[in-house]
Order: C-alpha cells, then sequence, then structure tokens
C-alpha cells in the first residue's frame, strides 16, 4: 500500500479543482483511501491521514469516521500526534458526541504529564471544549495546575478554570484558595487570565464579590496594578501602539466596574484611577480608545463622583464627533446605557446625536434612531419629530416599522396639540403607510374618535389622502373608517382647521368604492371600506340607493368576510331600517382598555363578528334574528332557562346598551311561549379578556375524559375538554361532528344552550359539511363558564340536509363528565 | 467570545474556532449568515453588527475577513486589537502571511490561535511569549 499523499499535496490537488463535483469527486476517492488506511490501524501515518480529514472538514464534508482516530492520536506517545489529535478533538469531538468523554482519561494523563507542552495542550482541550462531565472530573486537576510555579501552564490552568466555572458553577468554590496569590504575579498573562478569572467568580456569585471586595482587598491590588501599567516606561513586549497591554488594562477596569458597582466604598477606591486614566490615555489609535470606552463604562456603572460621571459624559461626546466610524457607534451604544439615569447630560448633545441619522452606516443609524427617541420630551418633540419623520422618509425599509411605532408613541407621550398629533399621524401614515403595525390601526382610530373637536379636519385631511394614494393598507383603513364615521362633516363643506374642500356624496361613495374594488386591497381594508360606506347610509341623504344598491352586490362576494358583513347590512336594510340610524350612530368616546379581545359576540348558530375596526366594545350590526327565534325555540318550554345577558354597566356606553334592549325585543317579538327574559346572548367581557390572543388551549391537559354527546343516524358528536388557560371556571369543549351514512350531510348547524348559571360561547364551526363515511369532522369551540361549579347540562340542536331532505333534532346533553364542571 | 471566523472574499472558511457547544447543523448556518451578512456589508462602515443577541465584530485584511462573535458586555473596540493581534502572531510566524499560508497551514493557524486564546478568552498578552512557545513547540515535533 503505498503511503498516503501529504497533507499539502492534498490541498493543493483539491485547489485545483474547477467545479464542485470535481472536487467532490477527489474529495471521495482520497476518503475512502483515509478510511482504509483507518481499518488497517496505521500508526505511522494516522496523523497525516486525520489532519488531511480535518481539512476537508472544513470545506463542509463530513468527517465523523475520524472521531475515534483523534482519541488514538490524543493516547499516542508522539507529540505531532497529541497536537493533530487534540486539534481534530476540538473540532470533531464536541460534546454532543458519544465519544467525547473517552477523552477524559487521556486529559488527565496529559496534565500529568513531564512536558509542558503537552500539558497546555491538555488544559486548552479542556478550557475550549469540556463538558460538564468532563468538568467535573477534571476540576481537581485544574486546580492543582492553577497553584504550580510554571506561569505558562499557570495562566492556561486560570482559563480553563473559568470554562469549569462556567459550565459546572457550583464548583467555584473549588479555586477559592487558589486565587490568594494569582494577582502577586509579575508575568502578563497570568495576570491577565487572573483577572478574568475573578470576572467570572465575581459576576456569577453574589457571595465571591462580597468575599472579594471584603477580605481580599481586591481593588486596592487592581488599583496598584493599573497604575504600574500607565505609569511605568516603555515596555516592548506588551507594548501597543505606546501603550502598555491594553488587554490587561481594559480586563482589569471591568473588574473594577463590577466590584465599584452598588458599593460606595469600593467606588470611591477606584476614583483617582479612573480619572488618571480617563485624562492621559492617548486617544489617537483605537487602542487608547477601547480603553477609554472601558473606563466610560466603569464611571457610569459605579457609584463615582458627579464630577467624573461628567468627565465620562464629555469623552463619550467627543466620540460622537470622531471621524472613525467605530468610536461613534460605541458613543451612541454606551450614551443609549445612560440616558435613562444621566439624562440631562446626554440632552446636551441631542443635536449630534440627531445628525448621526444622517450617517450612511446602517448600524449607527440604528442606535441613532433609538437614542433619540428615548431623547424626546415635552421641550424638544417639535423639533426631534421634524427630524424624526424626515428619517422616516428616508430611511432603509427596515426601519421604517420601528420608526413609525416609535414616533406614534412619541406623539401619544409629548404631543403638543391634538392637530399637531393628527397632523404627525398623517404625515407617517402617508409616507411609511405599508410599515406601520397592525396594532397601530385601532390605537389611531381610538385616539381619532377622543380628539372631538378635530373630527372634521382629520376627515378632510384623510380624504384628501385617500385620493392620491390607495395603496397603503393601514393608510385606508384608518381614511374609511373616519369617512364612514364622519362623512357628514366631510360633504358638509365646512373646516375649522383648513380650507374646507368641496366634495359631493357620490364622489365620496366613489372612491370608497374604489378602494372596494381594488386589487391592491386586501380583504380587511375591504371589510373596512364596506362598514364605512353602510355607515353613509344614515349619513348621505341622497345616496341611500346606491349604498344599497352596493350591498347587494356583495352579499355574493367570493370573499366570505365581505359577504357576511353584505348579507348583514342587507338586512338590516329589508327588516331592521328603523333600526338602522341608532345602530350606525356615530361611536363615542372610548376609554382605553388594556384588553385586546374582539368585540362583544352576538349569538347566533355560532358564527361571531370579529369585527377589527370596532376595537373595544360594541358591534355595529346585530345579527338577523331568525337564528335566535331558533334558539328560543330550542330553550322555550322547559327547566333550561335561557341564559340572560345583563349589559355590564361600566364598559358599554349607551350605543351598547340600546342594542341589547332591541335584541330583548326582538325576541319578544318572535312570538316565543316562555315569559319574558331576552334572549340567551353571549359573552361577558370577561370571557373575552385576553382570549383572542391567548392560545385557545393549555398545554396543561386537564385530564378530563371526552365523551360522545349525541350519536343518531350515522351523525355522532364528540366532545373533547380542556381548560381555558385564563379563566379555570371556564371549559373549552371541541365539538366534532362525523357522519358514518355514505351521504355528506350539508348546511350542518350546530346550536347549544345552557343552564341559567351558566355562560356559552359558541365560535365559528369549521364547515357545514359533514363529509360522508367519517371521512372528516366539522369542528366547532364551545366555551362555558361555570362560576358556580354547577353540574353541567346542554341541549343541542342540530340541522342539516341529508340525502336532499332537511333533518333536524333536538337532545339533551347530560352525561359530562364531573371533571368538566367541577 | 462564542466563535471565531475566518472566511475569505468568495465567502470560502479558512478556520472555525467555536468556544460554544453547538450542533454541527447550527454552526454551518450561523457561518451562511455570517458570511453572508458581512460581505454584503458597505465599504466605509463600521465593523460592528447586531445579530440575535450577540454583537458581530469583523475585519477585512486583504483577501481574509476575520468574524467574532462576542457577548454584550464585551468591548467591541478591544475585540478590534484581539483580531489585530492574531493577525500579527501569523504575521510573525510565516513572515508577511498571506491567504495562502494560512490556507496551506491551516493547522498552525490553529495551534497559533490556541496559545493565543483559550475559551474564547486572551491567555497571553505579550506577543513575543507566544511566538516563543510556537517555536518551541514545533521543535518538539518529530
Amino acid at each position: 500500500m503505498p503511503a498516503p499523499i501529504r497533507l499539502r499535496e492534498l490541498i493543493r490537488t483539491i485547489r485545483t479543482a474547477r467545479t464542485q463535483a470535481e472536487e467532490r469527486e477527489m474529495i471521495q476517492k482520497e476518503c475512502a483511501a483515509i478510511r482504509s488506511s483507518f481499518r488497517e490501524e496505521d500508526n505511522t501515518y494516522r496523523c497525516r491521514n486525520v489532519a488531511k480529514l480535518l481539512y476537508m472538514h472544513m470545506l463542509g464534508y463530513p468527517a465523523h469516521f475520524g472521531q475515534l482516530e483523534c482519541l488514538k492520536l490524543i493516547a499516542s506517545q508522539k507529540f505531532t500526534d497529541k497536537r493533530i489529535g487534540y486539534l481534530g478533538a476540538m473540532l470533531l469531538l464536541d460534546e454532543r458526541q458519544d465519544v467525547h468523554l473517552l477523552m477524559t482519561n487521556c486529559i488527565k494523563n496529559d496534565l500529568n504529564h513531564s512536558t509542558q507542552f503537552v500539558q497546555g495542550l491538555a488544559l486548552c482541550t479542556l478550557g475550549c471544549m469540556g463538558s460538564s462531565e468532563m468538568c467535573r472530573d477534571l476540576a481537581g486537576e485544574v486546580e492543582k495546575q492553577l497553584k504550580t510555579s510554571n506561569s505558562y501552564l499557570r495562566k492556561k490552568a486560570a482559563l480553563s478554570a473559568v470554562h469549569v466555572i462556567r459550565k459546572v458553577p457550583e464548583l467555584m468554590e473549588m479555586f477559592l484558595p487558589a486565587t490568594k496569590n494569582l494577582l502577586n504575579e509579575k508575568n502578563h498573562g497570568v495576570l491577565h487570565t487572573s483577572v478574568v478569572l475573578l470576572t467570572e467568580m465575581c459576576e456569577r456569585s453574589p457571595d465571591m464579590l462580597a468575599h472579594f471586595r471584603k477580605n481580599e482587598k481586591l481593588v486596592p491590588q487592581l488599583v496598584r496594578i493599573l497604575k504600574n501599567l500607565i505609569m511605568s516606561g516603555y515596555s516592548p513586549e506588551h507594548d501597543v501602539s505606546g501603550i502598555s497591554d491594553p488587554f490587561l488594562q481594559v480586563r482589569i477596569l471591568r473588574l473594577l466596574r463590577i466590584l465599584g458597582r452598588n458599593d460606595d466604598d469600593s467606588s470611591e477606591a477606584m476614583n483617582d484611577i479612573l480619572a488618571q486614566v480617563a485624562t492621559n490615555t492617548e486617544t489617537s489609535k483605537n487602542v487608547g480608545n477601547a480603553i477609554l470606552y472601558e473606563t466610560v463604562l466603569t464611571i457610569m456603572d459605579i457609584k463615582s463622583e458627579s464630577g467624573l460621571r461628567v468627565l465620562a459624559i464629555n469623552i463619550l461626546g467627543r466620540f460622537l464627533l470622531n471621524n472613525d466610524k467605530n468610536i461613534r457607534y460605541v458613543a451612541l451604544t454606551s450614551l443609549l446605557k445612560t440616558v435613562q439615569t444621566d439624562h440631562n447630560a446626554v440632552q446636551r448633545h441631542r443635536s449630534t446625536i440627531v445628525d448621526c441619522l444622517k450617517d450612511l452606516d446602517v448600524s449607527i443609524k440604528r442606535r441613532a434612531m433609538e437614542l433619540s427617541f428615548a431623547l424626546v420630551n415635552g421641550n424638544n418633540i417639535r423639533g426631534m419629530m421634524k427630524e424624526l419623520l424626515y428619517f422616516l422618509d428616508s430611511c432603509d425599509p427596515e426601519f421604517k416599522a420601528d420608526c413609525a411605532s416609535g414616533v406614534f408613541h412619541a406623539a401619544e407621550k409629548y404631543a403638543p396639540s391634538k392637530r399637531w398629533h393628527i397632523d404627525t399621524i398623517m404625515r407617517v401614515l402617508t409616507t411609511a403607510g405599508s410599515y406601520v403595525r397592525d396594532d397601530a390601526v385601532p390605537n389611531l382610530i381610538q385616539l381619532i374618535t377622543n380628539s372631538v373637536e378635530m373630527h372634521g379636519y382629520t376627515v378632510q385631511r384623510l380624504y384628501k389622502a385617500l385620493i392620491d394614494d390607495i395603496s397603503q393598507q393601514p393608510l385606508i383603513q384608518v381614511s374609511s373608517w373616519c369617512i364612514g364615521e364622519y362623512g357628514d362633516l366631510l360633504v358638509s363643506g365646512k373646516c375649522e382647521e383648513e380650507e374646507p374642500i368641496q366634495v359631493t356624496e357620490d364622489e365620496v361613495l366613489d372612491v370608497l368604492e374604489g378602494i372596494l374594488v381594488s386589487n391592491l386591497s386586501s380583504t380587511v381594508t375591504r371589510g373596512y371600506s364596506l362598514t364605512a360606506i353602510m355607515k353613509l347610509s344614515t349619513r348621505f341623504a341622497s345616496a341611500v340607493n346606491r349604498i344599497k344598491k352596493i350591498v347587494l352586490v356583495y352579499g355574493s362576494s367570493i370573499d366570505v368576510e365581505l359577504q357576511q358583513r353584505a348579507v348583514e347590512y342587507n338586512a338590516l336594510f329589508k327588516k331592521y331600517d328603523h333600526m338602522r340610524p341608532a345602530l350606525l350612530e356615530r361611536m363615542p368616546v372610548m376609554e382605553k382598555t388594556s384588553t385586546n379581545g374582539p368585540t362583544e359576540i352576538v349569538q347566533t348558530n355560532g358564527e361571531t363578528e370579529p369585527s377589527i375596526l370596532e376595537t373595544k366594545h360594541m358591534p355595529s350590526v346585530p345579527q338577523p334574528t331568525n337564528q335566535a327565534n331558533d334558539l328560543l325555540d330550542l330553550l322555550g318550554g322547559n327547566d333550561v332557562m335561557p341564559v340572560i345577558q345583563t349589559a355590564p354597566p361600566t364598559k358599554l356606553v349607551s350605543a351598547g346598551g340600546e342594542l341589547l334592549d332591541l335584541l330583548g325585543d326582538l325576541s319578544l317579538s318572535g312570538g316565543v311561549p316562555a315569559p319574558g327574559p331576552p334572549v340567551s346572548i353571549s359573552q361577558p367581557p370577561f370571557l373575552l379578556d385576553g382570549l383572542a390572543s391567548q392560545p385557545l388551549f393549555n398545554d396543561v391537559a386537564a385530564g378530563i375524559p371526552p365523551m360522545i354527546a349525541y350519536n343518531k343516524n350515522g351523525l355522532k358528536i364528540d366532545f373533547a375538554f380542556e381548560r381555558s388557560n385564563t379563566n379555570p371556571n371556564i371549559a373549552v369543549i371541541t365539538m366534532q361532528a362525523s357522519n358514518s351514512t355514505e351521504a355528506e350531510m350539508t348546511e350542518f348547524v350546530f346550536q347549544a344552550a345552557v343552564p341559567k348559571t351558566f355562560q356559552l360561547q359558541l365560535l365559528s364551526p369549521s364547515s357545514n359539511i359533514v363529509p360522508a363515511l367519517n371521512a372528516g369532522t366539522v369542528t366547532q369551540i364551545i366555551k362555558v363558564l361555570n362560576p358556580q361549579k354547577q353540574q353541567l347540562r346542554m341541549r343541542v340542536k342540530l340541522t342539516y340536509t341529508h340525502k336532499g331532505s332537511s333533518l333536524q333534532d333536538l337532545a339533551e346533553v347530560n352525561n359530562f363528565p364531573p371533571q368538566s364542571w367541577q | 467570545m462564542h466563535f471565531m471566523l475566518l472566511f475569505s472574499r468568495q465567502g470560502k472558511l479558512r478556520l472555525q474556532k467555536w468556544f460554544i457547544a453547538i450542533e454541527e447543523r447550527e454552526k454551518m448556518k450561523i457561518i451562511r449568515e455570517m458570511t453572508q451578512s458581512v460581505l454584503a456589508r458597505q465599504p466605509k462602515t463600521c465593523n460592528f453588527m447586531d445579530w440575535k443577541d450577540l454583537k458581530i465584530v469583523y475585519k477585512r485584511y486583504a483577501s481574509l475577513y476575520i468574524c467574532c462573535g462576542m457577548e454584550d458586555q464585551d468591548n467591541e473596540l478591544l475585540t478590534i486589537e484581539i483580531m489585530h493581534r492574531y493577525i500579527e502572531l501569523l504575521d510573525k510566524y510565516f513572515g508577511n502571511v498571506c491567504e495562502l499560508d494560512i490556507i496551506f497551514n491551516f493547522e498552525k493557524a490553529y495551534f497559533i490561535l490556541d496559545e493565543f486564546l483559550i475559551g474564547g478568552e486572551v491567555q497571553e498578552t505579550s506577543k513575543l511569549s507566544v511566538s516563543k512557545c510556537i517555536e518551541e513547540s514545533d521543535l518538539m515535533q518529530e
């Protein structure tokens, strides 16, 4: 068998490959050769083969078959073998590999080897990638090495100890005795790694921190070392651009920061040296600035005296004017950290920060934007907003969403006047409209509603914006909503704040219809538009017929959302025209609540009105009553009383109350034998609280067994139970309807009613066709609130069409498992 | 430091040192993302980037990019010095180091790195010391 080719030879060969395929072929050939060589247990060339394997691994090819070979190399006596073996281990044998632990013994032996370089290899490997088990086994050895007088090994042991502590924090105590004399060393390597070790210990354990402060008097020691570094003359070995060992200086400063944090004595002890470093460090090169940066961070974080703090902020201010982009970036980052605590000091540099918004560098722009928003206050809002809006216009898309949100937030907090606020919002919507976050729309709508005196001005401006551009969805949504609400002000030709525009009702409807038909509009936007058109039916006297026509057309829209709205509005025109004005009345001023839930849902056959526009409380349209009547039939005439909905007093405003009364009237007129009580309507707000944004189901399954609620004529209804994770009194029932006959059941409708003390909410079904032969199911979620923990009973009504005939069935469900209502 | 990568202007990896324990698949993903992001940066921009919860510090040396993933409390400006020190060590060892040296002697590049950093931290701040150690280790090779 010829000797395997040398590493350099292989590299040269592979680099001549002109295509990926050619390279792959070469690699495969070589891998095969290496594999057979491994199989032959060839000791002489193992090292070379593993080295080649590592090269191929770097190119991205699999190399796992070399793992065991690395172990063999580590166990070998030859230094060359060990070197490559340990390298291979570090590259191929991370702690996720099974054979990782086999290294432990080798490392242990090598830690006690006679040659320091072998010991060094072992310490290095352990310190880079030792697993927790390995660290536990070998911590004692590391501790031993930490006390040796050989500085070459001592520094490596210190960093291995750091790694051990990171992996197994409990072992920290073990290294404490060895740290006693670490800082007395002259060797910079040992000093540096010792500082790193002490930093790690202090960061992880408050006890250690206290110990080092009090007992070891660490601060004076560190101050002394730092002083020597600065004051001593030129030392060629550690010099970097005229500064003596910047690496050590920075680490000492960092450790001082941790020691001085929240501790007056320590902070006082380091005041002088910090001032000295801050004033004496050369700033012409990056090195000096690195030290200054760390110094500033330390000054700001400890309990430094005010003079020192001012010095620090000034350094940062100087950084901001530096030509070097890195320095400016670092300054902005630091200022962001300190803006909360030293707000006034940072304000002084506001103009420089705002200038950074115009920088070409993306990283700098982002920091400047964040900092600018942090600096906005009541005094500078106008000026800052001008700059920020200008930034919004010209910045990259990746910033626009954050910037828009920031602008809205700042405007809300510090707006000097309502008009200014509205103008600012308009500006954002028109320039960055498509990047505005979804949750901004309801917030804006609420804001506009509450600025009562600005309605005329607002709707006029929004209308003008709409005429120009209908591509930005949030803008159109807000505009449509406003036109729907305040269209009468728009056509009245009066406006207080600016020159009123003359626009006719038809022109307004043209614009809204245009949005409806445009390809650019999303479904949500179309929904807004349609509802706005509907609202205008009460505000535009002459346009009712036109609106009726539009609504009629969309009754057969493919989009289910639009279709539902149109059908309901249609019904409103046909049957409930007398109610229309009351229902479509202007929205009252809304309170800002914290819930994001949908509005109150009116019960029908389970279709909810997921109205996104009515953000907080009431739906503007009721459901047609025929379903309501059905429910009454369902409930009337027996002891299962319908649930009485009492209007929740505080949150609902008058219009909502009227709505409920109206529905109450409806039910009575439906000719129900049962006395008075209005129809079972659904949910009081508390059930809705947070429900929309919460996942419906708990991961913690309540362990409630499922049940069969109904099983007749091939139709089977299963109930599966879970507890809602927002309210333990709510049981969430998943209803699944399956059909074992050979014909499908269409127009399937599931209705339910519960006794008086319960409350029920039925969500939309997954579909209304139950496929034949159990090919699929219709799923519907039922939520039952049972605050009194009474036994759950339910009456269900099922209607469906099967084999051409329409069927209906009523059933009572009494076999609920006790866990579902207890 | 979580990792240090060296790659060419064409995106070919020349050295990878990981100081955290993650899966091979995850490593490849990070390498890909780093190469893409760093190579996409404009020439006159600063050497820092934000990526997930890490600060990425990178520097270009002729045809080679050095890229380090740092934690939040690490000093970015000092990281630039660390990267520079590593290149200087390579330069001293190879004499006017170029990318080819690192390609053909990648194992030596790793050995030098291991004398300079352990577990992501600097172990020796003296250039002279590190170079001497490497030389002596080389002499020990059979």
